[in-house]
């Protein structure tokens, strides 16, 4: 038999959450705090929500991210799926270790590296700098982790379901829109959803990319962050946790509503 | 360039103290990382998965956020010093130091230890440790003579994974140190943006990449083996 966990794993599993956890937690408690200190409780407020609704540069910034997220993870996802698929299906093509390890490098490079590259990229080609540029860069290093994501569901698909739709008359292109793709769709999406928030998260390589008129918000945050704690930064990261946790709560809900979907219909 | 490169002791002293910070900030995450993977493992399955889904939550939560909200706890009237007070400890100075640097990239990278060795401990034959108990191995030896050399894949790959990304760390030092705590990541950002000098900021970049490039074959190749091994 299988032994429980101990009193030593316990507490360890406590303390490593509690260590993971609290200061997300301070911050969002925070973010609802009348007073502008930290260590003093003024009573329960959403003054500093209300402020950010004025805040028109904070406004702009976040509606740039978002149109810069949207498009570079659909591009990524459409991108990264095509270098999954050749990865898997290509075979042993020429230079096939060099493309794998092109497609993987970004997950694992500086992010001060990549964005320096890009920077010099697109200053070599002289393509002018904003927002193109930060959606062209986001969508390069998101397009890796899509790849990676959807190779690993690549993998287990049973590829004689293809042969057979082709068998049955289907030219290669539908057989792949109308069997493959629903088969590995779970995974598109969540290359895409990853990609997004990749994208929403960045400022290392946005910095380093963006040009006038190009502010993101994480950009925006940062400018203020070092001008020390805010009770108006504190809220505006209270809604960036909210709306990420609600994306991953909505999806793991569908994944099991799918899961026990495809049960029910055996 | 790289001539200045290494006449100039800063950026000397900037790589290694990079590295010293990474490789403690490594150590530091495998110690807590290990008991809680460990930890994890032998829970129930359902309880596994909530635990597992709450490792990978800061994963998806902005990177920033999380730096900033130690900003709140550790400055001189944060949080913790008020706790500090309150169990009669001294007030301590603690931002912008390299000790809250050393925070931050536990804190940050934790996940990154976490998922690797949980996957290489819940894997795990416990009918092994049974069989070392029954030949009369102490709980403790078992640990060290089963448990821990069948998990060396996932402590590899949890190592590599948070200390490649901490050498080349731009927002933790910048956020959390102060001049005392030199990072190259940060050095590289001084370069480019206050100092406008690029090509000399690309020689450094360059210098960062390559020796980061034997711990990402190491990765690689270490990827490459699991993979062999699940098919």
């Amino acid at each position: 038999m299988r032994r429980g966990p101990s009193w030593f794993n316990l507490v360890s599993i406590t303390l490593g959450f509690a260590f993971l956890y609290l200061p997300i937690v301070l911050l969002v408690v925070w973010s609802f705090n009348a007073s502008k200190l930290v260590t003093v409780w003024g009573g329960f407020s959403t003054k500093w929500y209300a402020a950010l609704l004025q805040d028109d540069q904070l406004l702009s910034a976040a509606w740039v991210t978002i149109r810069v997220g949207l498009l570079s993870a659909t591009i990524a996802t459409v991108v990264g799926t095509l270098a999954a698929i050749a990865l898997v299906r290509g075979g042993r093509f020429r230079g096939r270790t060099f493309f794998s390890g092109m497609v993987y490098a970004p997950m694992v490079m500086p992010e001060v590296i990549m964005g320096l590259a890009l920077l010099l990229l697109f200053v070599a080609v002289q393509f002018d700098r904003g927002f193109w540029t930060v959606m062209l860069a986001h969508t390069t290093f998101a397009l890796s982790y899509v790849a990676v994501v959807v190779h690993s569901r690549l993998v287990t698909f049973d590829r004689q379901l293809e042969e057979a739709a082709q068998d049955l008359g289907c030219t290669p292109s539908r057989a792949f829109l109308q069997v493959t793709l629903p088969n590995i769709f779970p995974a598109v999406l969540a290359g895409w959803m990853l990609a997004f928030t990749l994208s929403l998260d960045d400022l290392v390589i946005a910095s380093f990319t963006s040009g006038p008129g190009a502010t993101t918000l994480p950009m925006r945050i940062y400018s203020q962050v070092r001008l020390g704690v805010t009770p108006e930064i504190n809220a505006v990261c209270t809604l960036l946790i909210a709306v990420v946790a609600t994306g991953i709560i909505i999806y793991s809900l569908v994944g099991k509503w799918r899961a026990s979907g495809a049960l029910a219909k055996r | 360039m790289y001539k200045r490169l290494g006449e100039d002791p800063f950026y000397l002293q900037a790589y290694l103290s990079s590295l010293k910070f990474a490789a403690t900030g490594t150590v530091l995450a495998l110690l807590v990382g290990y008991p809680m993977a460990y930890g994890m493992a032998r829970c129930r399955p359902g309880v596994r998965s909530i635990l597992l889904m709450l490792v990978i939550l800061p994963f998806w939560t902005s990177f920033l956020i999380r730096v900033y909200a130690w900003v709140g706890i550790l400055k001189p009237e944060g949080l913790l010093n008020a706790f500090l007070k309150l169990i009669g400890l001294g007030p301590m100075t603690l931002l912008y130091t390299p000790a809250a640097v050393q925070i931050g990239l536990v804190y940050s990278y934790l996940p990154f230890m976490v998922l690797p060795l949980y996957a290489a401990l819940e894997r795990q034959d416990h009918t092994l440790l049974e069989a070392a108990a029954d030949l009369g191995s102490p709980p403790w030896k078992s640990f060290w003579q089963v448990t821990f050399p069948l998990s060396i894949p996932g402590v590899v790959a949890g190592c590599l994974l948070c200390f490649i990304p901490m050498v080349g760390e731009f927002v933790i030092p910048d956020l959390l140190g102060g001049p005392g705590s030199l990072m190259i990541g940060r050095s590289i950002w001084m370069e480019f943006f206050a100092n406008r000098d690029w090509p000399f900021a690309s020689a450094v970049a360059i210098v960062l990449l390559i020796t980061l490039v034997l711990p990402i074959v190491l990765y690689q190749r270490q990827q490459a083996r699991a993979l062999e091994e699940r098919a």
